[in-house]
């Protein structure tokens, strides 16, 4: 029995601006079953990555608990990773992020680490703008438990023991662009070349992007009847293409005029949006709602960027943090002693 | 645009051309068999594999010229490709008896009787695929015993004697009448002889001579190497002069110039026209003359022979530079430098010709070009249909496995004129495609690529070696080497097989593949999808494997055979089974 990956790699793989090849971004060998969506997940952050030329140590990746949140594992090995309780991603990320604020931060979590046993923390993270990449591995079900329908399962959609789902569904982008997410991206795990570039953006935004990507569970969610298996989602699935355009590359591809927006990010990077009609404007809550929800009446589930917020200030920003690391202050700085003690303390008085 | 066809994988050429080696073989060996056979220590079985494909494993395993190793697949995702020449020789090497395992020869024969002319890889082919099937065969040639070029040739230090007689009786031992000593001066009084099929199987029998200022006057110290070899391999000579020189760059050069080293030679140079890039010896034997300290001059184009009192005293060269024109053309400029080497012989080995002057031109047979018999490239028929032609005399100098290779081809041509069939009309290659899947994460061969760099062959010490020219250099690998270099094996025989009706389009082949090779991408003409590949398929000799559009997206899979570690990744991340890996068995079309 063997079941490892070869540590060949293409002889022409390219090397990146920090001299990696892909491979250099990979972790280990996935264990969720064959055929899952997550591992695609994992390959498109590994793309994304890549393409950005980031130094895999300058990531943290974090993540709770289930199927997805054992996917750190399987990317970036050469990161920092904090595997957390179930549900309690954001504050981990929270706490780090405010010592640190000079990683990125990619969490991976599920539906139901997001959607049911984490609700609380998730809304509380993006109302607080947390700079960090969220990404939610939807399956609609828990895998990892014999797949049970989660909180994000759609109404009328049937289980693979054969029940209907009598409940409404919990749509993470809409409560996303409710609670203050600046950055809201829907996505599907067998579409890369939406996916990817979406990743890139998420990753270059400054303060919370939300990625919900549908990702069938093989095991116990790909049947007939099912709202999201990969048959069922390609089959609804309204996608607007997204183009990452890096900040020193010249931007090529056309698309129509009118039905095309660009949204210039912080760092410089643009992306090339094609939207479904004239009238959306992504930066605008209200139409992005609209939009979604015209979509899902008519059985359509619109995917690509959804919602951007280009002017809001990340958690940083509101708590009038220092603007170094913590661990590259000196101990003098980051304990100045009982003198300062004592004058906090009298103003406080 | 022209959008690529799906791949017809009933066309057994598709699956065989990614089994590199094997195609790359003039005998299409099935070489990924028989080194999984070894890996298993099943060396009957890994030599019966070899035999039946190349009739001469032994042998082949010490001096094939090994076009499978250039195309080995793990030349390129490593540096060396696996050592499948010297692998042959340990299933050679670690047979028991094989004997029982040889065809049957009926006692009652079929009535036709053929003439197999010149006793060579080539007729013995001939003979070893015609014999089982009822044939009388008469074999005729003038050394004292079989094997041709490969016993008159091949020095002993590479081939030993009684590896060459093994192989060469198990064939001669099918009943064929051998006639040994005896130099066939006229194909017409063998035709004469009523022989229903006649192959000629004489090879490339003419050294190239050098005719220099001084070569008449020095007659007994100057030799053509060829001629010299088959005299030192028929003890006509066993000593050579202290100080000798070795004119031409080839593999028989090699062979002379380390034949002089046992007999006597202490300073002997090979000295070569053109630089040493372009040398025609195999690596592997300019190497191993290196090592028995004889240096390698390139560069040097012979002047002329030098002589006092009508006894040769040297060699005299020009020192000349390469040169590429404008154009490309290669010209060799004199540099105006004049090099003395003095030489007590000297040995030509500067190639060799066909000739027939045996051949009456009245039989029906027509020459063309350089008086070369005009020969059919698929069914090796001359335009006499009963005289067939195979080895290096059919279109001249090339390989021992080409030799086979001729002579499987000559054998069905010979089997189906005789049957009253087209000899265009050839039979198909057998073919076999079966699941290795034994359960969850468990295939029938060993899938694991690990980066394991090629075993070096060990040698006999140089000074034991030296003394004597029978003393075999190459000791062959012991049997954990061998186990070793068998597992660099990448298994290329089991192919990646797509079922694009189960295929989901989940990415999980694609996310897999440690090379890349696998894309679901939107049809397109050929270029345009080589471009677009997840890794550019620039190397266009490898095919791609395209599949039908597909269910969900109209997509298509689209793999670079290229780089492919046939590990089998992507059929353990198939949900659905859309891939599987699957053992190809092709075996070339026989006679019978």
């Amino acid at each position: 029995m063997t079941y490892a990956k070869p540590a060949f790699r293409h002889p022409d793989s390219k090397t990146n601006e920090v001299g990696c090849t892909r491979r250099d971004y990979e972790g280990g060998l996935s264990t969720l079953c064959a055929g899952c969506g997550h591992d695609s997940i994992s390959a498109a952050i590994i793309d994304a990555c890549f393409e950005l030329s980031i130094e895999p140590h300058r990531v943290a990746k974090l993540s709770g608990i289930g199927c997805s949140s054992k996917t750190p594992a399987y990317f970036l090995s050469g990161s920092h990773s904090f595997n957390s309780v179930h549900g309690r991603m954001p504050s981990v990320a929270t706490g780090a992020n405010v010592a640190n604020r000079d990683l990125i931060y990619i969490g991976v979590s599920g539906d139901g680490d997001t959607a049911s046993i984490g609700m609380g923390q998730f809304a509380h993270v993006m109302r607080r703008n947390l700079n960090m990449t969220y990404i939610v591995e939807n399956n609609g079900c828990y895998g990892l438990t014999k797949g049970q329908d989660s909180a994000t399962m759609d109404t009328d959609s049937v289980s693979k023991k054969g029940d209907i789902n009598p409940y409404m569904p919990i749509d993470l982008v809409r409560l996303g662009i409710e609670v203050g997410a600046t950055f809201v991206g829907r996505s599907f795990s067998g579409d890369k070349a939406q996916l990817v570039p979406l990743i890139k953006a998420a990753i270059s935004h400054r303060g919370f992007a939300l990625l919900d990507v549908i990702s069938p569970c093989v095991t116990f969610n790909n049947h007939q009847g099912s709202t999201k298996s990969y048959a069922n989602f390609r089959e609804h699935n309204e996608a607007m293409p997204v183009d990452f355009v890096p900040r020193r590359e010249a931007i090529t591809t056309s698309y129509d005029a009118g039905m095309v927006q660009e949204v210039c990010l912080h760092d410089g990077s643009v992306l090339r949006l094609q939207k479904v009609n004239n009238e959306y404007n992504i930066e605008d809550a209200q139409s992005a709602l609209d939009a979604i929800a015209h979509h899902s009446k008519q059985d359509r589930i619109l995917t690509g960027l959804l919602y951007i917020n280009r002017d809001s200030e990340e958690l940083h920003d509101v708590l009038q943090t220092a603007s170094k690391p913590l661990n590259t202050m000196s101990q003098r700085d980051l304990c100045p002693g009982s003198r300062f003690l004592d004058s906090i303390n009298a103003g406080l008085r | 645009m022209n959008n690529v066809k799906p791949t017809d994988l009933r066309d057994p050429e598709y699956f065989h051309k990614v089994v590199d080696c094997q195609y790359a073989c003039p005998a299409h060996t099935p070489v990924p068999e028989y080194i999984r056979l070894i890996a298993q220590e099943r060396y009957d079985d890994a030599y019966m594999v070899n035999w039946e494909s190349n009739v001469f494993p032994g042998i082949l395993g010490r001096t094939c010229d090994r076009p499978c190793e250039p195309a080995c697949r793990r030349g390129r995702v490593e540096e060396e490709p696996v050592a499948i020449c010297r692998l042959k020789r340990v299933a050679a090497d670690n047979k028991g008896s094989i004997t029982d395992r040889l065809p049957s020869i009926p006692r009652q024969k079929n009535g036709k009787r053929i003439a197999l002319i010149g006793g060579g890889p080539a007729s013995l082919t001939v003979a070893r695929d015609l014999a089982p099937l009822g044939y009388q065969l008469d074999l005729y040639d003038s050394q004292p015993a079989g094997g041709g070029f490969m016993r008159s040739q091949i020095p002993s230090f590479r081939l030993p004697p009684e590896v060459l007689d093994e192989e060469v009786d198990y064939v001669l031992n099918m009943g064929i009448q051998s006639h040994f000593d005896t130099y066939v001066e006229s194909l017409k009084s063998i035709i004469d002889k009523g022989y229903d099929a006649i192959f000629v199987g004489t090879g490339a029998p003419r050294g190239s001579d050098l005719d220099l200022p001084g070569r008449q006057e020095c007659e007994k110290q100057i030799h053509v190497g060829i001629e010299w070899l088959g005299s030192v391999a028929f003890e006509h000579i066993q000593k050579v002069g202290k100080r000798v020189l070795v004119l031409g760059g080839g593999n028989t050069a090699m062979d002379c110039c380390r034949t002089a080293r046992r007999l006597g030679g202490e300073d002997v140079k090979v000295v070569v026209r053109s630089e040493f890039a372009r040398m025609k010896a195999s690596p592997w034997e300019i190497e191993d003359a290196q090592e028995e300290d004889i240096p390698i001059l390139n560069n040097h184009v012979p002047k002329e022979f030098v002589h006092e009192d009508g006894k040769l005293t040297g060699m005299r060269f020009d020192k000349v530079d390469v040169v590429y024109d404008s154009a490309g053309k290669r010209n060799l400029v004199p540099t105006g430098e004049e090099i003395f080497f003095a030489a007590d012989e000297v040995l030509i080995a500067i190639g060799q010709d066909n000739a027939f002057p045996w051949i009456e031109r009245d039989l029906g047979i027509e020459f063309g070009k350089w008086d070369m018999p005009q020969v059919d490239k698929r069914t090796f028929q001359s335009s006499n249909p009963k005289v067939f032609f195979g080895g290096d005399a059919a279109f001249g100098p090339e390989n021992i496995i080409t030799a086979v290779a001729h002579g499987h081809q000559a054998a069905v041509s010979i089997d189906l004129f005789l049957s009253g069939k087209s000899t265009h009309k050839r039979p198909a290659p057998g073919v076999n495609l079966i699941s290795q899947k034994m359960g969850v994460h468990e295939w029938s061969y060993d899938n694991l690529v690990t980066v394991d760099l090629r075993e070096k062959v060990p040698h006999v010490d140089k000074v034991t070696a030296l003394k004597d020219r029978k003393v075999e250099v190459e000791l062959g690998f012991d049997i954990n080497a061998a186990y070793r270099e068998a597992e660099r094996c990448l298994n290329c025989d089991v192919q990646t097989v797509f079922d694009g009706a189960k295929c989901i389009e989940c990415d999980g082949c694609t996310d897999i593949c440690p090379t890349d090779c696998i894309n679901f991408i939107d049809n397109a003409d050929e270029d345009a999808l080589r471009r677009t590949l997840r890794a550019p398929a620039n190397d266009t000799t490898q095919d791609l494997y395209v599949s039908e559009a597909l269910v969900q997206t109209q997509r298509v899979m689209v793999k670079d055979e290229n780089v492919c570690l046939h590990c089998g990744l992507c059929a353990e991340r198939c949900p659905t089974g859309a891939w599987d890996m699957q053992r190809f068995l092709y075996s070339v079309t026989k006679a019978g």
